[in-house]
């Protein structure tokens, strides 16, 4: 195995194969998510008791899902990093935070515009919506960890092992409406359990979740290529990358 | 795979960091698990609240999160003033609240309340809020399992035939 990954631990290899994907995946996710969102937002069934406002479930539960499931992903890029010391683990941490931050902002913004109408408050310290900024804040910790040293090296060493720690944070993001009682509702996406919503409402927001992972996708590509480049600029390899680019 | 004991040191290091910071947590968490609880249940409020029992005092300010019980609403046609019980598993709380009911108040509905205990079961609100589950469906579909017709509790004749 480690024969056949060994060539991907190059960077120039990794970032030809990312740009040889990038376009499909960046075409799949508008593609998908277009479809899921014109069909969720103006197709889809009202609901019984929340009319209209439910709607924004089809944006809301994508973007919090895939902002943890982004973290965790952060997480095993730091772990990575730090046991065998990858440095495109290190730069993966870096690609992956920003996406991170974003996701979790919308999921909070969404939450925070769909409570309003439906439980009559903005912000409830409750536990869930309580852990999710916390996975908010780990996020931009993360990140400014990473920039904050000059050696790139010992910037990416502080990041991972927030990122490591704050991996704790995720089960409790996952579990916390279970565990204590809240105002957030339930789970109604679980892995073992037919989903409590009717099938007009469940295949629009699966299909939302497809789109929103394909965008989460191509954006961490993009920004791995970013950070490539930018860890790499004095090597050979980039300048002929960015002559061919110019002359093209 | 043989690995090398740099590398299965920095493993050691990296796991044992993760588990301790998970054992520290859990701890942490269990300690304060009825802090972070949002809300008192009405069975809570009257049997008392975890391994000692303690029961909130009149006076204390709290929150309370249960179902709306039928039939219990009743509201002034001339002001804000509202009434109505809450239950879980058996005891109610009454609760006194004056102002706007969030859209998606209704008899059989979760809500979490805040305020004052004014009584040992009477609690007067300054905040009302709606719960709703993991639930979602059509209206005909709704109607058609449940025999559930929503209507926005702010209209006069919301809770007409049980106002008081």
């Amino acid at each position: 195995m480690w024969r056949w990954l060994h060539p991907y631990a190059k960077p120039e290899v990794v970032y030809r194969l990312l740009g040889r994907w990038l376009p499909w995946v960046s075409i799949g996710a508008a593609a998908v998510l277009a479809t899921g969102l014109v069909w969720g937002l103006a197709f889809a069934p009202a609901d019984y008791q929340q009319g209209d406002s439910y709607r924004i479930i089809f944006v809301h539960v994508p973007t919090a899902m895939f902002s943890m499931s982004l973290y965790i992903a952060m997480a095993v890029a730091a772990f990575v990093g730090r046991v065998w010391q990858l440095k495109m683990a290190d730069w993966a941490l870096a690609a992956i935070a920003p996406i991170g931050i974003v996701f979790t902002f919308i999921s909070l913004f969404t939450g925070a515009v769909w409570g309003k109408p439906m439980w009559g408050t903005w912000w409830e310290w409750d536990a869930r919506l309580t852990s999710q900024l916390i996975l908010f804040f780990l996020y931009i910790g993360v990140l400014a960890l990473y920039h904050a040293f000059s050696d790139n090296r010992t910037g990416a060493k502080a990041a991972g092992i927030l990122a490591m720690v704050g991996v704790i944070n995720i089960p409790i993001i996952r579990y916390s409406v279970d565990w204590w009682n809240s105002l957030h509702q339930g789970a109604t996406l679980t892995v073992f359990e037919r989903p409590p919503m009717a099938n007009s409402m469940l295949i629009p927001l699966l299909t939302c979740m497809l789109g929103f992972a394909l965008l989460a996708g191509a954006l961490v590509m993009q920004r791995m290529r970013n950070e490539i480049l930018r860890q790499e600029l004095r090597r050979p390899w980039v300048k002929m990358e960015l002559q061919q680019g110019e002359q093209a | 795979m043989a690995m090398n004991p740099r590398r299965k040191q920095r493993l050691t290091w990296a796991l044992g960091l993760i588990g301790g910071v998970a054992v520290a947590m859990s701890i942490i968490l269990y300690a304060l698990s009825q802090n972070i609880d949002l809300f008192y249940t009405p069975s809570e409020v009257i049997d008392g609240k975890g391994r000692d029992m303690t029961k909130p005092e009149v006076g204390q300010r709290l929150r309370i999160g249960g179902m709306v019980v039928e039939g219990s609403v009743r509201r002034n046609p001339e002001t804000l003033e509202v009434e109505f019980r809450v239950t879980d598993t058996g005891p109610e709380v009454k609760i006194l609240y004056t102002g706007i009911l969030p859209d998606l108040f209704r008899e059989g509905q979760g809500i979490v309340a805040q305020g004052v205990m004014v009584e040992p079961t009477v609690m007067e609100a300054t905040e009302v809020l709606a719960k709703h589950d993991e639930e979602y469906m059509p209206p005909e579909l709704a109607e058609q399992m449940k025999g559930i017709k929503h209507v926005n509790p702010n209209q006069p004749d919301a809770f007409k035939d049980k106002q008081s």
